[in-house]
């Protein structure tokens, strides 16, 4: 399946894993927060890098304190107007200096892909049937923002303080 | 005023850009209108009865001349020829074509102005002190504060998604002009004990709609520097814990009652201490230029006159204008005049498009070329020379906008009603017309005084009518219209929610129901100088219930 990574259309290599079952022989295994809290130590004996799923009512402290575990934190958008993931990312990012891959997958449509890279996201899994080579665009639509959110960006408040 | 620097501009027209394309692929079919309808929400445009509704933004309530003018242009070449000032100080046009949306924010970006955010479950238009920087109470001129938070909260990447819609209003006065008591955040800039030092006191949880709350001081008192830090913090502790399964239970009122206002205190003050010293934090500098841009107009030192001499005018009909609709300045030979947009000619709050111009036109002449919306719906000139102010009074007059009935029970607030939005239950626009009808006799609207009457047209409260004086408020009962009475609310320091006073009324029937309560209190109060609203609290509903409901 192919998905958008810092701004490219790529071909992921991240397999999702049903609750109990075994990782792919090839490939990362995606496996739900609950399941990792489970059996972590058995998923813990695995070599190849390993991701988790969560839902948007996730305590990001306690995402947080087995992060060190996963390469990649997928968090699921159930429907674009549950806005919570925004705010897991931002504290993922700010509060608990998670560095690994975010993800948002679910509900994820073109014109959130903005203000998901801005609150750290760094991959993007669309919804169903939707164009990645329309979504790819969306991120060179403003070239100013208000506030220094987001990685790299000087905001506009930096900028005229400068000046 | 504010005057946008580049980034402003680039961000306003590559907003426009962004809407072009998210129309074409809403048209082309790339996108669902499901999936639409926020994009266009976050740009004002709402599916209404019979059209699309555009609300355009105007931060705070304050308008140029200039960009006045433009909103009568694009009345009359992308709307029919009118537009509708709303209760949060905003421009709404009910007429508008979807093909031609992005050109019309173009248009708007060309004057510095936008619809951003005006709808959708994010933070909207920031409201305030509509006598902001001319008030004769004002600690500090809170327009600043607002425009620091209107960037702040455009495009916010983290609160776009909101459980609701948020609201903030904030003001720098004594008196509480901007009802900061019923909105999600209320800001108020005050000094602090001891040392008299001017801070912000913060209030949560305010609000009208289904269930109406007062806010709570969750901070007394916190250095400016930390506008934006404690905003922010109230924001996340928001949107993580805000409830999301019920629409009508996702506002911060509920999450703040649910918690607790200490609590809720607790939280938001976990989440800024960590917070506090990020870039967020304002450093001086900015501040003092964000001042700067509110800098007073060059008054003319030598303008004279008395307000008092203005009121003794043998000019009668232009002395009960002064009396009513102007009020003092802060600065010796000025004064602050609203216009009402309360006439019999057209609904509350309606402006057409050649009105518009011939009032940016005055503007120019008698208020430095700026002018207010305010959240009772009407329009505020801030500096205008008493010895001008005669003439000024001619010049409304000759455009059928001399009203002189600020204040009285003919100032009514009201949404737009069944007429236009496919929320009401109910016609307003007709029953605030009735009404104007009842008491279109000055005398005795003069004879009843200050009192505030506000109407809805359904339980979301676009007219305010939990904080008017009087409320009425529009229901569907078995297919008909009709309407409940409330009584006793206000949106001032005072503020308070009016109760209903007995069964509802039909169409027909609610002027008289009026006419009764409002003869009941001029019957009741100790002397003429005892408001209606004072009347009503010192005697309980009981005497007001019994002559509204009585059988003839």
């Amino acid at each position: 399946m192919r998905v958008i990574s810092e701004r490219r259309i790529v071909d992921d290599a991240w397999i999702s894993v049903e609750p109990g079952a075994a990782l792919p022989a090839a490939g990362h295994g995606v496996v739900a927060f609950s399941d990792w809290l489970a059996r972590k130590d058995t998923l813990r004996a695995t070599n190849s890098p390993l991701g988790v799923r969560v839902h948007s009512d996730v305590d990001p402290a306690a995402l947080a304190a087995e992060a060190p575990n996963f390469a990649l934190i997928a968090i699921e958008f159930p429907t674009f107007k549950d806005g919570r993931g925004y705010s897991i990312a931002r504290l993922l990012r700010d509060e608990h200096g998670y560095r690994g891959d975010l993800r948002a997958v679910g509900h994820v449509l073109r014109d959130q892909l903005l203000a998901m890279e801005r609150v750290g996201f760094t991959s993007f899994e669309l919804a169903p049937g939707k164009s990645l080579e329309s979504a790819v665009e969306a991120f060179a639509e403003f070239s100013h923002a208000y506030e220094a959110i987001g990685a790299g960006i000087t905001s506009v408040r930096a900028l005229r303080r400068r000046a | 005023m504010y005057a946008y620097d580049q980034y402003d501009q680039t961000l306003v027209h590559e907003r426009a850009r962004q809407f072009r394309g998210q129309v074409a692929r809403r048209i082309s079919g790339e996108i669902t209108e499901n999936e639409f309808k926020p994009l266009r929400l976050q740009n004002g445009l709402y599916m209404q009865l019979h059209a699309y509704m555009l609300r355009v933004a105007i931060p705070y309530g304050l308008l140029s001349s200039k960009q006045l003018r433009t909103l009568a242009h694009i009345a009359r070449v992308y709307d029919r020829g009118y537009g509708h000032f709303t209760t949060r100080q905003n421009l709404q046009y009910n007429w508008i074509d979807l093909k031609r949306m992005p050109d019309l924010l173009d248009e708007l970006a060309s004057v510095e102005m936008h619809a951003i955010q005006t709808s959708g479950n994010c933070v909207r238009n920031i409201t305030s002190d509509p006598y902001a920087g001319v008030a004769v109470d004002e600690f500090e001129d809170p327009r600043p504060y607002a425009e620091l938070l209107r960037q702040w909260s455009t495009f916010h990447p983290e609160f776009a998604a909101l459980p609701r819609k948020f609201k903030i209003a904030i003001t720098g006065a004594e008196r509480d002009r901007a009802a900061i008591a019923v909105h999600d955040i209320g800001i108020r800039l005050v000094r602090r004990e001891g040392d008299g030092a001017v801070g912000l006191s913060f209030l949560v949880g305010g609000g009208q709609g289904r269930t109406p709350t007062l806010g709570a001081v969750i901070r007394p008192w916190i250095e400016k520097e930390h506008l934006l830090s404690y905003t922010e913090a109230i924001l996340r502790v928001y949107n993580r814990f805000g409830r999301r399964d019920n629409l009508f239970k996702a506002r911060i009122k509920i999450l703040v009652k649910s918690l607790g206002a200490d609590e809720f205190a607790r939280q938001v003050d976990a989440e800024w201490e960590r917070i506090k010293d990020s870039e967020l934090k304002l450093e001086s500098s900015e501040i003092e230029s964000m001042k700067a841009f509110f800098a007073p107009p060059s008054y003319d030192s030598s303008a004279g006159g008395s307000l008092d001499a203005q009121r003794l005018s043998k000019n009668r009909p232009y002395a009960r204008w002064v009396e009513r609709n102007v009020e003092r300045h802060r600065v010796p030979g000025y004064a602050i005049a609203s216009i009402s947009l309360k006439t019999r000619d057209l609904p509350t709050g309606d402006l057409t498009a050649d009105q518009m111009d011939a009032v940016a036109a005055l503007a120019d002449e008698f208020s430095f070329g700026e002018l207010v919306v305010n959240h009772r719906q009407n329009l505020v000139f801030p500096n205008v020379r008493i010895d001008a102010l005669e003439a000024l009074w001619k010049r409304l007059e000759t455009l059928g906008l001399g009203l002189s009935n600020v204040g009285t029970i003919t100032d009514i607030v009201c949404c737009p009603g069944l007429d236009y939005c496919s929320l009401a239950n109910a016609r307003s626009i007709t029953v605030a017309s009735a009404l104007q009808e009842r008491f279109a006799d000055a005398g005795r609207a003069d004879e009843v005084g200050d009192v505030t009457l506000n109407i809805s047209g359904c339980i979301n409260a676009c007219g305010h009518h939990h904080v008017g004086n009087i409320g009425i408020l529009g229901i569907d009962k078995q297919g008909v219209e009709h309407y409940q009475l409330m009584v006793g609310g206000s949106h001032e320091d005072d503020a308070s929610f009016g109760k209903i006073l007995g069964p509802a009324f039909t169409q027909e029937e609610i002027p008289n129901a009026v006419d009764r309560l409002v003869s009941a209190y001029v019957a009741l109060r100790t002397s003429p100088e005892e408001r209606f609203l004072d009347t009503y609290r010192r005697l309980g509903d009981a005497p007001f219930k019994e002559r509204v409901y009585a059988r003839d």
